[in-house]
């Protein structure tokens, strides 16, 4: 690691009303190094990097390129100081073709017109040395989301960029499109371009990084060289606590499934044509029932179709013992149900209301137009839920889009939890966030199983599902295709039943 | 929790410190201008002035940016076709009071019969913008354009493309006076419209409802809301309440003149809803603050024509002073009059 350094952030500290989001941090990156960046929802990661790509203007501190101290004041700056961002979603125009997005703002010209011969020719050079496998004459929308974000790559690449930074780029990508991305990756890193990865994927850093700088509350907790920092180590630096508490988990026992009363929600035939085949499903009082697949095999079309978001079409459902019709989600809720959506921003929270308004807003929906919560109802319900589930927020009246993703995700827990249902549906309630909050949602599932309440879990990682789920439901190609429980519970068994072929019963 | 104390960033970024301060420079602007601006006077039992003037005169104008605001938290977009809704509700009205005749001078019908027709056919011109905005998913400029055309000339065949006048004391009361009362009439009319939305606003959780509902409506149906409906009958709400301004405008000249009643005024109303410092774009709502915003452009109107300029230029200078007026509302002029007192009080600080 003999590398000259080409970045360093010295004593960083920023400050929002109500919070020290960073606090004296320092950060170095060197020449053809990838960085990684770790952290917890709400540690400090983003603001860092709002600071160096100029989105924020820190409060104190100093950065330097190479040997040179810079201000960076606006994102433009910071481009043309050779910092550019690729994001999670990307920053391109869809409606252009791979070519004019590489080009925009600079094409070729010739005889004051653009030039889209030669920016045509230009970017397939630049697409073929970076062995980008994508026509330039190709739309970016009929692109796949990696696509998309190696073009990104390959944008900032062709303008001379000597600092990239990656934020979040694999969340929404597979594993084929992974190793692509990381393919494209380590070019750069030979040729010399600095990385910061910012991921919440162990796996990938560990596979990728050579350093990992670990940040916390808004402070350094330390920089290590990948391979001397063990994987338990990370998460414990990460989350400031031991171990245990993970293991905590494991051993937690699986909530008493109370089979003598009638199911809490027996599905018989249920489907919504399009989306998934008729099911059946039951799941008793006290149980985690756990939904698996791959993505797009159907797993939030069957809770949707048992909380109404998608008007069943066929088949019947029984909510403890008695048959229900249910046509819309307010149905569903005074029946019981709760239902956390996958897509957080776009179904979860209302992004412009305060904190007490996203937590009230379901019990008052329930309660109907003309019984309003009074204000103190409201304050003391957003204040048991913000102590309950430790939600990290300046006040209960700051809008929710100013929280960082996991405590969003807490906050619409927390929404469900104060209509104290009998069954909660939760799409995907730890995705994209840090591995504490991820933890404290797994025991609370558990937790409220505990309690007596029938619980629908799903999530795209089976760890977790085996950590949680007393049975499985298997999903593929939008049917049910199997369920598994107790012994047939490992991931060997999972996968099987989600690739197909041989039952697993055929196969022993 | 901090002690909450008085701060000048607080108090720039207040939702209602713009609209209040625009206001209050375009009528401290007249006192330069029109020394006797402020000056309130009784003649024969009524009051006069310029200040009555404007309140007055805005009373249409207020009850329609109440609605507006509803209809632009709830879907995001404005209801065009208020001005024509009001033409509509006149005629029907009218129609209905001459019994068919094109002037008469005694009632065919009770005023109240009349009234409430008219306000009905409003809230049916509302069902169907709801109709196509909250179940159709029409774009509320484009779904609201048809009756915006279309208004006017239903209105036009409901009085049979003549003007109808109502000559009665009775018919005049809505927009005169209620016997010797010194105050116009209008302005109760929109006390009361504002008082009412005041306490829905108040005991119900119609507000919430409607702010949930425009900033993410896919969240809102998931938690139990039904959208569709609540964007709908906040276009129903918005068009009744057009209606019952039509009544008063048509009340004032005894007539219904469907080519006039409410010209133009739909754009005033979205520009009152601007003014308040609503967000267009949907989902939070500050209704004083439109109310604010509806007093501050008759103040305006008003202002031009105290200063001597004609009818005709009026458009132009109007436009002139909203210009500056939004400037001085954007967010990056709040943040530059917030941050000039910023940085003083950061000196402070470190000492």
């Amino acid at each position: 690691m003999s590398q000259p350094v080409i970045l360093t952030m010295k004593q960083i500290s920023k400050a929002f009303p109500g919070v020290q989001a960073l606090n004296q941090v320092d950060f170095c990156l060197r020449q053809g190094e990838i960085h990684a960046l770790m952290g917890e929802n709400g540690a400090g990661k983003s603001t860092l990097i709002k600071v160096l790509t100029g989105v924020y203007q820190m409060d104190q501190g100093a950065v330097w390129l190479e040997d040179r101290p810079v201000q960076i004041r606006s994102p433009q700056e910071a481009l043309s100081l050779g910092i550019s961002t690729v994001y999670q979603e990307v920053n391109l125009c869809p409606n252009l073709t791979v070519a004019e997005n590489l080009y925009l703002g600079r094409e070729p010209v010739k005889h004051g017109r653009i030039d889209w011969k030669e920016s045509i020719r230009r970017a397939g050079a630049l697409l073929n040395k970076l062995s980008i496998a994508v026509s330039p004459s190709a739309m970016l929308d009929e692109c796949s989301l990696a696509l998309q974000q190696m073009i990104a790559i390959a944008r900032a690449v062709d303008m001379n960029c000597k600092i990239l930074i990656l934020d979040e780029p694999t969340s929404s990508l597979d594993d084929e499109e992974v190793a692509q991305l990381f393919a494209l990756m380590r070019q750069l890193k030979q040729a010399g371009v600095g990385m910061i990865f910012v991921t919440h994927f162990l796996e990938q850093v560990y596979e990728i990084s050579d350093r990992i700088t670990v940040l916390r509350n808004g402070e350094r907790v330390g920089e290590y060289d990948t391979s001397a920092l063990p994987r338990l180590q990370l998460v414990a630096k990460m989350m400031g606590k031991d171990f245990n508490d993970l293991a905590v988990i494991q051993a937690a026992p699986k909530g008493q499934v109370d089979s003598t009363s009638p199911p809490v929600i027996e599905a018989r035939g249920l489907g919504h044509s399009g989306t998934i085949k008729p099911f059946d499903l039951t799941i008793h009082k006290g149980e985690v029932v756990g939904l698996t697949g791959l993505l797009g095999s159907g797993r939030s079309e069957t809770v949707r179709t048992i909380y109404g978001a998608d008007r069943p079409d066929q088949g019947s459902l029984k909510v403890n013992g008695r048959p229900v019709k249910i046509s819309q989600p307010l149905d569903a809720m005074k029946l019981g149900m709760a239902y956390l959506p996958e897509d957080r921003k776009k179904e979860g929270i209302i992004p412009e209301l305060s904190v007490r308004e996203n937590i009230i807003l379901a019990l008052q929906a329930k309660r109907g137009l003309f019984h309003l919560m009074s204000r103190k109802e409201m304050e003391e319900a957003a204040d048991r839920y913000i102590e309950l589930l430790q939600i990290k927020t300046p006040s209960r009246e700051t809008p929710v889009k100013s929280l960082s993703g996991g405590n969003q995700q807490k906050v619409i827990i927390g929404r469900w939890l104060l209509t104290n249902p009998d069954y909660l549906i939760l799409d995907e309630p730890t995705r994209g966030i840090d591995i504490g909050t991820k933890t404290e949602i797994q025991k609370l599932v558990l937790e409220l199983a505990g309690q007596g309440k029938a619980i629908t879990f799903i999530s795209s990682e089976i760890e977790e599902m085996l950590r949680t789920c007393s049975r499985m439901a298997v999903l593929r190609d939008g049917a049910m295709v199997g369920e598994l429980a107790g012994d047939q519970l490992t991931q060997a068994q999972i996968m099987q039943t989600i690739a197909g072929g041989k039952t697993v019963q055929e196969d022993k | 929790m901090k002690q909450k104390r008085f701060s000048w960033q607080r108090l720039v970024h207040a939702r209602l410190f713009m609209p209040l301060v625009c206001l209050a420079v375009v009528l401290l602007a007249n006192v330069i201008r029109t020394p006797d601006f402020f000056k309130i006077s009784l003649n024969n039992g009524v009051l006069y002035g310029y200040l009555i003037d404007i309140i007055n005169r805005s009373s249409e104008l207020v009850i329609l940016a109440v609605g507006m605001t509803l209809a632009t938290a709830a879907s995001g977009g404005q209801d065009i076709s208020v001005g024509a809704v009001m033409a509509v509700s006149a005629a029907i009205c009218c129609q209905i009071l001459s019994g068919g005749e094109v002037s008469v001078t005694s009632l065919a019908a009770p005023i109240i019969l009349a009234a409430l027709a008219g306000v009905v056919a409003a809230a049916l011109c509302g069902a169907f913008n709801g109709f196509l905005v909250a179940k159709l998913h029409i774009q509320p400029m484009v779904a609201t354009l048809i009756l915006y055309t279309a208004g006017r000339g239903i209105a036009q065949l409901v009085t049979r493309g003549q003007i109808t006048y109502v000559r009665v004391d009775a018919y005049k009361v809505l927009g005169g006076y209620i016997g010797n009362c010194p105050i116009p009439t209008p302005v109760f009319v929109a006390l009361i419209v504002v008082i009412i939305m005041a306490i829905i606003l108040k005991k119900t959780a119609l507000g919430l409802y409607l702010e949930s509902v425009g900033n993410n409506g896919k969240a809102s149906r998931l938690v139990g809301l039904n959208s569709a409906l609540i964007c709908f009958m906040a276009y129903v709400l918005c068009s009744i309440l057009a209606g019952i301004a039509g009544l008063v405008a048509s009340s004032r000249i005894y007539s219904a003149d469907a080519n006039n009643i409410g010209l133009n005024l739909e754009m005033d109303a979205i520009l009152a809803v601007a003014l308040g410092g609503n967000n267009l774009g949907g989902g939070s709502f500050n209704l004083t603050g439109s109310i604010i915003g509806a007093y501050t452009i008759q103040a305006l109107t008003t202002t031009l024509y105290a200063m001597k300029v004609s009818a005709d230029q009026l458009p132009v200078y109007k436009a002139i002073v909203i210009v500056i007026i939004v400037m001085l509302q954007s967010p990056i002029f709040r943040s530059l009059i917030a941050g000039m007192k910023h940085k003083r009080t950061v000196t402070v600080n470190e000492k």
